[in-house]
């Protein structure tokens, strides 16, 4: 037996010790989250939109799904990945689905995430996609969001199709190698399975106020 | 023979002792006296499954970029300061971007003069390894991972006031 083989052996056995250790008993905080297939929430909340006028995720709604991108003003990861909001909306735009950015930063209203700062980033970054002020995170929660950015996709029967990454590089476009909503957009629109129905990246967490 | 024996005997014990620490970083970055190692995922993995007996590891995950992450820093801070004799061992782990780890992170580094240990982790393949830090890990900045030989626990949140504490002292305490 190799001295590789024994290592591996070893680590297998501590693996599976760990994995069954009390580990498994200690509480954990998370968000409970929307479940593959599970059926939109919330979708009749009013939201202003940085136009002014109010708007809920059903008003946007198109007869094919509803694309539902929680963004803010701040995150490195939502500035890197936001250059690719523009195609998405195009796609979303050619076949009939609705695209949304929701702004859910309640921690910090008074500063970079307010309103007037939501105007701004939106002019600033020729946004043409609703922008909507989930001012008391309704959404977020209703849909256990957790991070900006953080994707949620709706079918035409507004059941979850797909949630998470935007795609696997946020820092370069050309470097990506699994443009995981691009092909789940794809999928639904040719009525195919999703195979890859939910994903992870890194983001900032959408700070909850604490219950003290 | 006998020497042979005892070379061997050394050598699996050189082996085993190298198990016992941080594993080799890929590269170190310094500027100014100020320096950093720097991890891939791959070199961190088996030691996040595995970690070294008799120490718990409280691991942060943040950037400098990351306001929540930023303010709590003191709290792991003081943790290291007060816990050394606990056996316990925060190592935040640095998510900032390649371009920024000169820039930003050194002079960061300088400037806080930080006593626990900092490691930088590369962003290649990101969606793969999220899932092995924890099955509860979602990739949203910051995060906290406590875990020890048996043990884990992962925190998706920011600390405040002391909860840090609070929360070490229950895992310490549930692990007795």
């Amino acid at each position: 037996m190799s001295l590789r083989t024994i290592f591996s052996s070893l680590t297998f056995a501590l693996l599976f010790i760990a994995s069954n250790s009390d580990a498994q008993d200690m509480k954990t905080i998370s968000a409970q989250q929307l479940a593959i297939g599970a059926k939109a929430v919330k979708m009749s909340h009013k939201m202003t939109e940085v136009s002014g006028t109010a708007k809920t995720l059903k008003s946007l709604k198109k007869k094919n799904g509803l694309l539902v991108l929680f963004s803010c003003n701040t995150c490195p990861y939502v500035l890197m990945w936001e250059d690719r909001y523009p195609e998405l909306e195009k796609f979303c735009n050619k076949n009939d689905i609705g695209i949304v950015l929701v702004n859910s930063n309640k921690l910090k209203r008074s500063g970079s995430e307010s309103f007037d700062k939501m105007k701004e980033h939106a002019k600033k970054k020729e946004h043409t996609i609703p922008y909507l002020y989930d001012k008391d995170q309704v959404i977020a929660n209703a849909f256990g969001a957790t991070k900006t950015p953080h994707v949620f996709l709706f079918n035409n029967n507004l059941k979850l199709a797909y949630k998470g990454a935007i795609d696997d590089n946020a820092m370069s476009p050309k470097a990506v190698k699994k443009p995981y909503l691009k092909n789940a957009l794809k999928s639904m629109v040719a009525n195919q399975p999703i195979e890859v129905n939910s994903t992870k990246s890194l983001g900032c967490r959408l700070g909850r106020p604490k219950n003290k | 023979m006998k020497q042979i024996i005892l070379t061997i005997g050394l050598f699996l014990w050189a082996l085993s002792s190298s198990a016992q620490t941080i594993p080799t970083p890929q590269q170190t970055i310094s500027e100014d006296g100020t320096s950093v190692n720097i991890y891939n995922f791959a070199s961190l993995a088996e030691f996040i499954k595995n970690p070294p007996q008799g120490t718990t590891y409280v691991i942060n995950f943040w950037a400098t970029w990351c306001g929540p992450c930023v303010k709590e820093l003191p709290h792991f801070e003081a943790l290291q300061e007060d816990y050394t004799d606990k056996n316990v061992k925060v190592l935040l782990v640095s998510l900032d971007f390649e371009m920024h780890w000169k820039t930003k992170l050194l002079s960061f580094l300088e400037k806080k003069d930080l006593k626990s240990e900092v490691l930088v982790l590369d962003q290649s393949s990101v969606d793969e390894w999220i899932e092995q830090v924890d099955k509860d890990c979602d990739g949203a900045l910051p995060a906290t991972l406590i875990l020890n030989k048996n043990n884990r626990a992962f925190y998706p949140q920011e600390f405040e006031d002391n909860e840090l504490e609070e929360t070490v002292n229950k895992f310490l305490e549930s692990i007795k």
